[in-house]
């Protein structure tokens, strides 16, 4: 099964205010120790490598845009 | 590595002048094959080709074994192996036994895990006995061997290779010598010097945390199991591990600080007061302490010209796993039965190349899982450890956290994807692949004796085998395989029913167990023609 990446919540801005409000009140370090649980526990929930790769190789794909984006603008 | 030797050697042999070393320069004396190093893989080689029938010459540049205990953990898979070459009894009465591991956080423990958790095996999961014990027992079954001329103090200082032979000088303490040899196999450990001689590379990851590790004889109330520790309060920040050895001798590996002085960390000194912390008292005498630094690094290729390499030699890991002795000694049961059939010339040199093909394969598989334990312990980066330091939390509440935790992944046999293996053309819902290693279970004889495939296996010789599951009529072995016949007239009997659960057999069903005890081919329903072709492939003869 291919990752997902049409919206599969009912209720999208539920979801991002979840993770947003569980994020308020920590540190910049405790937020990153908060997300690596996250991340762990998600992708142990997906329970498919494939998926998980697909998933990381969009997630970085964001950051190389991201990247070449800075650089273009400097 | 830097060791410092606190007891002396336990055996000393002596050089003895051959008359190979009384030939003229020019006509030295021919071997079909010559061992060098006579450590675990070397000497257990050396006994493999020689029950094969093989006359075998094998070099040590030592003559004495036991300067510090080494390689601890056997694996269940080299028993096995042992076992086909005498000695395991003696391994495993001498050895302590162990199944069972246990992961600890800080005070608590995160979890325990049994490594042999089902009954109906002949060996045990592992055992632990220092590689001086190991090397002896060896030394001692070559004794009965006269096929094997073990010449100590030979060491070898330069190679020449030749079309079909390779050519050795080799310095002893009545001067230098020369030694012609069809094949050489090189078992001289991880500084190995024909290695270089060959010109090979050694690359790989160097991994900057240093470990101390030291054996420490003290009576303890410890139970036989693997204890493992990440941020333990007596070593706070880092990693430490007990393991239990035979004589009261008990292994302790503390992970150091990257920039640690070796020189001063292996300080008896020194080191007395963290093993203190550890135990809690100071009642322990040092029987060995070394400083190392790991390195996971392999060969590019196993065979150059006529020389072939095997164990530390051509790979190495870090210890977090027990893979580097095992998987030596996964080299020398899977090359022997190659190398004895070449030279008996009844299989093509180009079986070799399996050797090369699978043992690298096996090389790989070692390397990625103790680099992966290694990062776990000594994590490379601050978000490395930050998602270990997320693992270790989640493990205290959650099953996958647990099997995330990485304090080491023990030595299994690999799987091979081989040109020798018969793809399956049958369906199976179990049993071992054709690249998978043989299971053990329990059998009874027709006299009613209680033994273990493994034993009929072994007994009349590790030809090819084919193990059968009887129909009533007997399915004949080809000429020159042994037959295992589970049921039937006359065939061994499956008293708990393993043997046909574990293989997945139903009545028919056979099994082509190569001499290294893999699966070749298997087939719900063997035909002469079938099971010959399978056999012809396995033994690289198209």
């Amino acid at each position: 099964m291919p990752l997902s990446t049409s919206s599969n919540f009912a209720r999208p801005d539920d979801a991002f205010r979840a993770i947003v409000e569980a994020h308020r009140g920590l540190t910049e370090e405790q937020s990153a120790d908060f997300d690596a649980a996250l991340v762990l526990i998600l992708a142990n929930h997906i329970g498919d490598i494939d998926v998980l790769r697909e998933a990381l190789v969009l997630a970085k794909r964001r950051m190389i845009d991201g990247q070449q984006q800075q650089q273009q603008q400097q | 590595m830097a060791s410092a030797n606190t007891h002396q050697a336990k055996i000393q042999f002596g050089y003895r002048r051959h008359p190979d070393q009384d030939r003229p320069g020019q006509s030295p004396a021919e071997h079909p094959v010559v061992v060098v190093g006579a450590g675990p893989v070397g000497l257990s080689l050396a006994i493999d080709l020689a029950q094969r029938g093989q006359r075998v010459v094998l070099l040590d540049d030592a003559d004495r074994i036991g300067e510090g205990s080494r390689a601890i953990c056997f694996s269940k898979r080299s028993l096995e192996y042992w076992d086909r070459l005498g000695v395991a009894d003696r391994m495993v009465d001498k050895g302590v036994v162990w199944s069972v591991g246990r992961i600890f956080h800080g005070e608590s423990q995160l979890y325990q895990f049994n490594l042999l958790p089902e009954d109906g095996h002949k060996r045990p999961a592992f055992v632990n006995l220092q590689q001086y014990y190991a090397e002896a027992y060896l030394v001692d079954r070559i004794s009965d061997l006269p096929a094997i001329d073990l010449r100590w103090r030979n060491k070898v200082i330069a190679l020449e290779q030749r079309n079909d032979s390779a050519l050795l000088t080799i310095e002893t303490p009545e001067g230098a010598y020369r030694l012609q040899a069809q094949y050489v196999v090189a078992c001289d450990g991880a500084r190995s010097s024909l290695r270089q001689m060959v010109g090979a590379e050694f690359a790989g990851q160097v991994f900057e945390d240093q470990f101390l590790i030291a054996d420490v004889k003290m009576a303890a109330e410890f139970p036989t199991e693997r204890w493992f520790w990440f941020d333990p309060p007596f070593h706070a920040g880092r990693s430490a591990l007990l393991h239990r050895q035979p004589d009261d001798v008990w292994r302790i590996d503390l992970q150091l600080n990257r920039y640690a002085d070796p020189v001063v960390e292996k300080k008896p000194e020194n080191v007395r007061p963290r093993i203190a912390r550890m135990l809690g008292h100071d009642k322990f005498e040092f029987e060995w302490i070394s400083l190392y630094k790991f390195q996971c690094r392999r060969m590019d290729r196993f065979i150059h010209g006529r020389v072939i390499f095997a164990g530390d030699s051509a790979h190495q890991v870090s210890p977090f796993g027990a893979r580097g002795a095992n998987s030596g000694l996964e080299d020398a049961e899977n090359l022997s039965w190659k190398l004895d059939r070449v030279l008996r010339g009844v299989s093509p040199a180009s079986l070799l190349e399996s050797y090369h093909i699978e043992r690298s394969l096996a090389a790989d598989e070692n390397i990625r899982e103790s680099t992966r334990s290694t990062d776990f312990m000594a994590p490379n980066s601050h978000q490395e450890a930050r998602l270990r330091k997320a693992v270790l939390a989640l493990a205290k509440e959650t099953e996958f956290g647990k099997r995330m935790v990485n304090g080491g992944r023990l030595s299994v046999p690999c799987s091979y994807d081989s040109p020798l293996s018969s793809p399956d053309a049958d369906a199976w819902a179990g049993g071992p692949r054709p690249g998978c290693s043989m299971l053990d279970a329990p059998i009874a004889t027709r006299a009613g004796e209680q033994a273990y495939l493994t034993d009929a296996f072994r007994k009349g010789g590790t030809a090819f085998a084919l193990l059968s599951f009887s129909n009533g009529a007997a399915f004949d072995a080809p000429d020159g395989v042994k037959d295992i016949r589970i049921g039937g007239v006359g065939g061994l009997a499956d008293p708990a029913g393993l043997v046909a659960s574990r293989y997945d057999a139903a009545p028919e069903t056979a099994y082509l167990l190569r001499p290294d005890g893999y699966v070749a081919a298997r087939f719900r329903h063997p035909t002469r023609a079938g099971v010959a072709a399978a056999l012809s492939r396995a033994q690289g003869l198209n």
